[in-house]
């Protein structure tokens, strides 16, 4: 009776125990996904501008509104005159606090900067071609100048730009359309290599090869899981990119494809070993039924072991393209990380993981920069929910079937 | 016996809370160089202690504004805005070069072009120019390689060399100078740009001329010092007068001559005596 109680006394405990862990995990995973989204979505509807600077012109400029892109390209001397944006026939004269010692000496702007508002303001009255980058507080009250409205960023032109420039000065350019797309194509091109190389090891290893065989290719599929991925890196720099380069004959190496080659080395041990799984897990009934029916070997594999196991093979593919969105490392290393619209898998791309993991270390905590790559984070959080769940939604539709 | 070690525990914990650790912070360019120091000056002083940290020129500074920090390292002079803090915080500072740093424009050794000008090398980086025969080269394209956008270099490439514009977007972003000397060396149209100290065998550094093409000067130490070459920065201490009395004793130590020795030992380019 005693030993009876202690029993479910310690079952009970085991059963917190795991009640308390999965409870934990998903705990864990709620508080990453908050957290992602809280600093990601305070991106939007601030200004793309430094805090507490502005742009001001003169008064009598015609130009009242400047888009951010038109900015940067003015700051960059690709716009040099105020009639490319709407304004007068004048050449644009740029104009940041730094550049004060040329119109002011150190006595009139005054030791302790006392001046330098009334100084500012004096030349931008006084210049009507001007173009000025200052801190807010030294905006005189009495200002004569005008400030320049600036973008807010939205949901449209985080997602649709095609100008990611996050550090440009004076406005920074959030557009991340090419890092998305840069993204799409390495992993595209990787699943398109690796899923018919995968699987047809997977179903030789699981239904052809004998014994021996498979205990050979088993270990060094799982070793090919093992190397760390800056290994792949490295070798896809050293090795496959100039490989490329030479058979296409491409001015630059780096490229799409080379990420895509990379990534499917690294994908193949997870679709292999999975796929592999699922096609064991066809009854051995089944097979013996077809072949007594007369069916040949590879009949039988095509009619009866794929289709059983199809459900199998599908979450391998899932979880092997899902390994390539998430990969950083050997795409860094890799493809050449060019922020511009892909236009063939033979070009420079970036991804979007590679700009995280590239651009978050210098970014100064809850700057503009910093939410933006959070922002990108979401981006990818949701690409990769996307998929996870178009592939339950086909395979719920084909158990129904 | 008992009473003889515990003295010389006692004596050797008082000479190490008599000399105050003197806190070094800031730029990542100069960490190596930092710490070598710091090694030295410490073998030299018995009883000193210096501490190293990076995190970057604006951290460094910003630890020297909020007072953290000892000396702020900084691969880049003061910006306007730093000085209008430290001036808003009351505080005075020193601001002292220790060493400088210059970066070589290296291509593929194929590549038949040996010089170029500052404008050349601008539009070639802003993107203006995508052929090698626009600047008297062969008819290739050209492949930019630059630096991640989070690094002191390209920073102040983006300064010295671009006039402050853009990279254009076309630029392909490596994680580290290692990569770049890979990536060039084996690109035929490649252009990159690497410390000095890292160029090897496998890429040709160019000559750059900063006044339209009238002198064209080769990277090299002997360059560097006299100042003809011109892609070159100067790298800071900054510390508040303040403190001058205790930071003084390294400060001196980097700039005597054994530690413009240990300058050149890690790399980078002793300041010009």
């Amino acid at each position: 009776m005693q030993r009876r109680k202690v029993r479910i006394f310690f079952e009970k405990v085991i059963e917190t125990v795991l009640g308390t862990s999965s409870a934990l995990t998903s705990l864990a995973v709620i508080l990453i996904t908050v957290f992602l989204f809280s600093e990601g979505i305070s991106l939007f509807g601030e200004r793309p501008i430094e805090k507490n600077f502005e742009l001001a012109l003169n008064k009598n400029n015609p130009v009242n509104h400047l888009t951010s892109l038109q900015i940067k390209n003015i700051f960059d001397t690709k716009i040099t005159n105020w009639k490319e944006v709407g304004g007068l026939n004048q050449q644009i004269k740029l104009f940041t606090i730094n550049d004060i010692g040329q119109y002011f000496s150190d006595d009139e702007v005054g030791a302790k900067f006392e001046n330098l508002p009334k100084c500012i303001n004096d030349l931008v009255t006084r210049d009507t071609a001007i173009i000025a980058y200052l801190p807010a507080k030294y905006v005189s009250k009495d200002f004569t100048g005008k400030k320049l409205d600036i973008d807010k960023i939205t949901v449209g032109s985080f997602l649709g730009g095609k100008e990611w420039f996050p550090t440009a000065e004076p406005v920074a350019q959030i557009g991340i359309l090419p890092l998305i797309m840069g993204t799409l194509w390495v992993c595209f091109g990787a699943i398109l290599l690796a899923l018919p190389l995968g699987l047809a090891t997977s179903i030789y290893m699981a239904e052809i090869a004998n014994q021996r065989i498979r205990n050979i290719i088993k270990p060094i599929i799982e070793l090919l899981a093992g190397i760390p991925s800056v290994v792949y890196g490295f070798f896809g720099l050293v090795i496959i990119v100039p490989l490329l380069q030479r058979t296409f004959d491409l001015p630059v190496g780096e490229t799409g494809l080379a990420g895509s080659i990379i990534l499917a080395i690294m994908v193949l041990p997870t679709i292999i070993t999975i796929a592999e799984d699922a096609i064991r897990t066809t009854p051995n009934a089944m097979r013996e039924a077809s072949l007594a029916l007369g069916a040949t070997q590879w009949q039988t594999i095509r009619r009866v072991v794929l289709p059983h196991s199809i459900l199998g093979i599908t979450a391998a593919v899932v979880l092997g393209i899902g390994r390539a969105f998430g990969e950083t490392m050997a795409v860094l290393m890799v493809t050449g990380n060019a922020a511009v619209m892909p236009g063939s898998i033979l070009e420079p791309m970036r991804t979007i993981t590679a700009t995280i993991a590239a651009e978050l270390g210098e970014t100064s905590q809850g700057g503009l920069h910093y939410k933006s790559l959070f922002a990108l984070g979401c981006v990818l959080f949701i690409i990769t929910l996307i998929t996870n769940m178009s592939v339950e939604w086909a395979t719920r539709r084909r158990k129904l079937a | 016996m008992k009473k003889l070690i515990s003295i010389v525990v006692v004596v050797a914990l008082g000479f190490t809370f008599m000399s105050a650790t003197i806190k070094i912070k800031g730029s990542d360019t100069l960490l190596p160089l930092a710490q070598k120091w710091a090694e030295y000056f410490m073998k030299l002083n018995s009883g000193s202690s210096v501490t190293v940290t990076g995190g970057g020129s604006g951290v460094g500074i910003a630890a020297l504004i909020d007072g953290t920090t000892d000396i702020a390292t900084a691969s880049r002079k003061i910006k306007m805005d730093e000085r209008l803090k430290l001036q808003e915080a009351g505080r005075a500072y020193k601001e002292v070069a220790v060493a400088q740093d210059a970066l070589s424009v290296v291509v593929n050794p194929l590549n038949g072009v040996s010089k170029l000008t500052r404008e050349q090398l601008e539009a070639i980086f802003t993107g203006k120019y995508t052929n090698w025969n626009q600047v008297g080269g062969a008819d290739m394209k050209i492949v930019a390689y630059s630096r991640e956008s989070s690094s002191g270099t390209f920073e102040f490439f983006k300064e010295k060399v671009l006039n402050k514009k853009n990279f254009a977007s076309t630029c392909l972003m490596m994680p580290a100078t290692g990569a770049i000397i890979q990536s060039v060396s084996q690109t035929k149209g490649a252009i990159g740009y690497v410390g000095m100290a890292y160029v090897n065998k496998t890429v040709k550094a160019l000559s750059v001329s900063f006044d339209q093409g009238k002198n064209f000067v080769a990277p090299s130490m002997q360059t560097a010092v006299a100042k003809t070459y011109p892609i070159i920065r100067p790298l800071y201490f900054y510390y508040l007068t303040t403190v001058e009395a205790k930071v003084k004793p390294f400060v001196n130590f980097a700039l005597s001559a054994d530690g413009q020795k240990i300058v050149s030992a890690v790399g980078y380019v002793p300041l010009a005596k």
